[in-house]
């Protein structure tokens, strides 16, 4: 199977603290990936490596067997690498439609270049009606939605781009059963459909194992395990924690 | 029919806010005739509200991103003084008026430079520049007035005409409506009010964003006192000043615009200046003592912004029944 994105040695050190100590990790094409680990372990700042919002300060990246230099999340976006944060980057006051299109929003052709509300109301509602989004009307403004509703707008968002590789941050924290259902059944949905590939990080282990393929584990700025998904089990993978947890107890 | 065209009016942000200027008005009439329905009772009028929307439309754009200029009334003082230096040397008019309004601009470009890649509060670093213009204004001028020296015509269009500056403040709020509503720049800046960190993960350069309205703001405040030292014919070291900064916030909050930013409304901003103009015009006429003015003006803005308030949050109840 080809690699969508691969990340080799990377190492990230912000002053002396090493956030980041030489991780490697692929991220195939078409699978969904989970990376679990604790608060931390490094997680986030992986993530932002790979969207171009940090620079490490060592290692290498691949995007589709190519080497890049992530330089601004404008040139990861380009390599098709879109990212939903854990805060979600929706402007709560716009409405559904415009959170949609920020910043690349369709604009009528001319010196002044004014918004095309019309086009982008009816390509969001479109959308979110082709990948199974259901709102009340593009119209309202986010806040007015739900937990559930604005990540899946901010999902859809992310795939609305033609983005190939979609990295995802916590997409189920703060959610209740249905709300996360919703979720899922979008990813998977994304999934099928055979175009992107998924990294997402995660707190919940039964969740993880139910929708990724591949899980990866990070302690300590490191990849400690990985495994396919059916082969690994919440149980083991406490035990792992529960191992590493009690070593640090007693070595402190 | 009619009642979703009400219920869908009275939803606008602009909309109570549009009823007290009308409830206002209509009772300053009934209690002075002479209130509107004369050109020098409506040019008496005008002159209160498009100084005042003018500065508004500039801290609007600032408000909604989260932001504010308190130096605003400095600059207006500021920027007709370097207008007039520059023509006293011999530089053509139009190009003193530009000189002028570059200056104040600088001034905007200092306050964004500040607040945004030194990361100071913009409460905080136009404090210091309401001061530091001040400060330059009164050295420069040697605290003296002067007469503006310009053609006839050049001052007619340029605030002299009774009607010139209501027309300037009418256009700038029908340029910035469009800006805020129909352009990325608009929509940015609402987003980076909403959602700052949110913004720049999505790539915009909030940082030029908000620099930019800087800079908007202080050239509408120097325009907007280019304007009055033409009407007036003297520009004056002392005018301006904090009261029409707080004014011109004010109009912009009673507007509906809120100083969280994330939203806000430039038609608002213009209306709530009406209504302040109304309230000034119609007590001045009346003749209200000026020590009781102060405190019928305080209270007037506090219940227009109460009453807006809650209007529109018993609208928005009604809506989701």
């Amino acid at each position: 199977m080809s690699e969508a994105l691969r990340a080799d040695n990377i190492a990230k050190r912000f002053g002396a603290i090493t956030a980041l100590d030489g991780v490697s990790l692929t991220l195939r094409q078409g699978e969904i990936l989970g990376i679990l680990g604790d608060n931390g372990a490094g997680k986030s700042t992986l993530m932002k490596i790979l969207t171009g919002y940090e620079t490490p300060t060592g290692g290498r990246l691949f995007v589709s067997g190519r080497e890049v230099a992530l330089r601004s999340v404008d040139h990861a976006r380009a390599l098709g690498i879109e990212c939903v944060y854990q805060d979600l980057a929706l402007a709560n006051s716009l409405s559904v439609y415009h959170n949609m299109f920020l910043n690349r929003e369709i604009v009528y052709r001319g010196p002044i270049r004014l918004l095309n509300h019309r086009a982008m109301r009816q390509r969001a509602a479109a959308f979110l009606e082709q990948i199974g989004v259901h709102i009340p009307s593009v119209d309202v403004p986010v806040e007015r939605l739900s937990g559930g509703q604005r990540q899946a707008i901010a999902v859809a968002r992310a795939v609305n781009s033609d983005a190939r590789i979609l990295l995802l941050d916590e997409p189920l924290a703060a959610m209740g059963a249905r709300e996360a259902g919703l979720i899922i059944d979008l990813l998977i949905r994304l999934k099928r459909e055979g175009r992107i590939s998924i990294a997402m990080i995660m707190h919940n282990y039964a969740q993880t194992l139910d929708i990724a393929d591949r899980i990866v584990l990070m302690q300590h700025g490191q990849i400690t395990y990985e495994r396919d998904a059916a082969a690994t089990s919440v149980e083991e993978l406490m035990d792992i924690v529960r191992r590493e947890y009690r070593a640090m107890r007693s070595s402190s | 029919m009619r009642s979703r065209l009400l219920s869908g009016f009275l939803r606008r942000q602009e909309a109570s806010i549009f009823v007290v200027a009308l409830l206002l008005i209509a009772w300053f009439e009934s209690a002075n005739h002479d209130f509107l329905l004369s050109s020098a009772s409506l040019q008496n009028l005008s002159q209160y509200i498009a100084p005042v929307a003018i500065i508004a439309c500039g801290e609007v754009m600032l408000m909604i991103g989260g932001e504010i200029d308190l130096s605003a009334g400095m600059v207006y003082a500021f920027a007709p003084f370097i207008m007039h230096f520059a023509a006293d040397a011999g530089v053509p008019m139009f190009i003193a008026l530009l000189i002028g309004l570059l200056a104040a601009g600088c001034i905007g470009l200092l306050n964004g430079v500040i607040t945004l890649l030194l990361s100071v509060p913009s409460f905080v670093t136009t404090l210091g520049t309401l001061f530091l213009v001040n400060g330059l204004t009164l050295t420069i001028s040697h605290g003296t007035p002067v007469t503006p020296t310009a053609s006839e015509a050049f001052a007619q269009v340029f605030g002299a005409w009774g009607y010139s500056e209501i027309l300037w403040a009418i256009f700038v709020v029908i340029v910035l409506h469009v800006v805020l509503r129909h352009t990325r720049w608009g929509l940015h800046t609402v987003a980076s009010g909403a959602n700052d960190t949110g913004a720049r993960e999505a790539g915009i350069q909030v940082t030029r964003l908000k620099i930019g309205n800087f800079v908007l703001a202080a050239v509408l405040a120097g325009f907007t006192g280019t304007l009055e030292a033409f009407r007036i014919g003297s520009i004056d070291p002392l005018a301006g000043g904090n009261q029409i900064m707080f004014l011109a916030v004010a109009a912009g909050v009673i507007g509906g615009t809120p100083l969280a930013g994330g939203s806000g409304t430039i038609i608002g901003a213009l209306i709530g200046a009406a209504v302040l103009g109304v309230l000034n015009d119609g007590f001045t006429l009346i003749g209200i003592n000026a020590f009781t003015f102060n405190i019928i003006l305080g209270a007037a803005i506090l219940a227009a912004m109460l009453f807006n308030i809650h209007v529109t949050r018993l609208a928005r109840l009604g809506d989701a029944r």
